[in-house]
């Protein structure tokens, strides 16, 4: 009984592994897309990373990013693939929950439910106390 | 510097960080907030953020590779997370409070520290002995893969690895590492889970964990793409080609060299942080 399940749970394990690697080439390739834009547009401007200025409002939000992304800058763009790899491991903790739904592991269920919670309040919480 | 040149050498330093963290096994993520801010004089934070970006790429990226050898145990993983991802977020908000000096310090004295580990050989007594009720009741103990088949496990002191789990999940947030080296400590020593389920295990909750201090520092402006950009395709181009040659190569010679690195890199660190370099 506890082998056969130990077995689902590899298939499973193997799929969100898959799913993952899915996730980093995608949003690599999402990077690399705005960096061939952001090298192309202007190589020769100087950077200076010595001070701290902190970034413009469109590229700290989930919703700043993506609408400025699709307004084609190349920064934005480069952002919204950070953003996609950061949100690998959020999509990874949502399949845990639905595996442990389907097995009917409700105590596990609970321990995903509040790692998603923290997760979720880390990427939108800045939209709750703003 | 200009943008090309800029990002081409932040590209390569971090491939070969990425490359000698993965063949050594002791991270490449750790050795990248100080080459940024000596080499690169890039500040602080932002380094810490680019760091952050590329941790949760070598965590997904090589999860596959750990998956298959099935030694992973999700239901240890999971109930760590939750002393990991809020630990995250505490480290995540202590950034914005704590000086950029003491961040150095605490930086320096944790490379010191996971070179020393790296070099100490475990002396574990196996003990048989009735696991913790609570990790029986919390359903941990498993099984993994040997060479005669499935070996059963027992997990032991589990309040102890959840408090070290929160230690580790506050440095990472704080420093913008995995802290991987902490994590296989309370699950190897502390809870006596098998060093391989361990160490997968641990991979799989560094993703999780770093992405919980991501979104703070996304909101707080740490998170720059032009430097994120060539940090987080340069180490994770450099890991995969690193576990790629991993089997193949005799690493020890390596791993004293990167050892060597990581303490001279750490004084270095504690030197700049006492000296109010940052």
């Amino acid at each position: 009984m506890t082998f056969r399940r130990e077995l689902d749970e590899q298939k499973l394990e193997n799929l969100i592994a898959q799913l993952l690697r899915a996730g980093v080439v995608a949003s690599a390739l999402v990077v690399i897309a705005g960096a061939v834009f952001y090298l192309g547009t202007h190589p020769r401007s100087w950077v200076d990373f010595r001070t701290f200025r902190g970034e413009p409002e469109e590229l700290k939000t989930v919703h700043g990013i993506v609408s400025c992304a699709f307004s084609g800058q190349a920064r934005c763009i480069m952002q919204l693939g950070l953003l996609l790899l950061i949100a690998t491991p959020v999509a990874r903790v949502i399949f845990s929950a639905v595996a442990f739904t389907i097995e009917g592991d409700r105590m596990y269920l609970l321990f995903t439910l509040i790692v998603l919670a923290v997760l979720l309040y880390s990427l939108f919480g800045s939209f709750l106390t703003a | 510097m200009n943008v090309l040149e800029f990002t081409f050498l932040v590209w390569a330093g971090s491939l070969v960080a990425g490359f000698l963290g993965a063949l050594t096994g002791l991270g490449g993520g750790v050795v990248l907030v100080p080459l940024l801010t000596i080499f690169f004089h890039v500040d602080l934070r932002y380094a810490i953020g680019a760091s952050l970006v590329s941790v949760i790429a070598t965590s997904s990226g090589s999860a596959a590779a750990y998956v298959k050898e099935g030694f992973s145990n999700i239901r240890i993983g999971m109930f760590l997370e939750i002393a990991t991802t809020l630990g995250a977020l505490l480290g995540a908000y202590l950034t914005a409070k704590v000086p950029a000096s003491a961040i150095a310090i605490i930086f320096g004295v944790m490379l010191v520290y996971s070179a020393y580990v790296s070099r100490r050989t475990r002396p574990r007594t196996e003990v048989e002995a009735p696991p913790d009720p609570l990790a029986t009741k919390l359903n941990m103990n498993g099984t993994f893969p040997d060479t005669s088949g499935l070996r059963s496990y027992n997990v032991y002191r589990v309040p102890t690895g959840f408090g070290v789990m929160l230690g580790a999940g506050t440095l990472s947030g704080l420093l913008g590492i995995g802290s991987g080296a902490l994590k296989v400590v309370a699950m190897d020593q502390a809870m006596r889970i098998p060093f391989k389920v361990s160490t997968t295990t641990s991979n799989f909750m560094i993703g999780v964990t770093a992405a919980a201090s991501a979104g703070v520092y996304l909101s707080r402006g740490y998170i720059d793409p032009g430097l994120a950009m060539p940090v987080m395709l340069g180490v994770l181009i450099g890991s995969l080609m690193g576990t790629r040659v991993l089997v193949k190569t005799q690493t020890k010679l390596l791993r004293l060299v990167f050892s060597g690195v990581i303490v001279l890199l750490g004084l270095e660190m504690l030197f700049k942080g006492f000296t109010g370099g940052f």
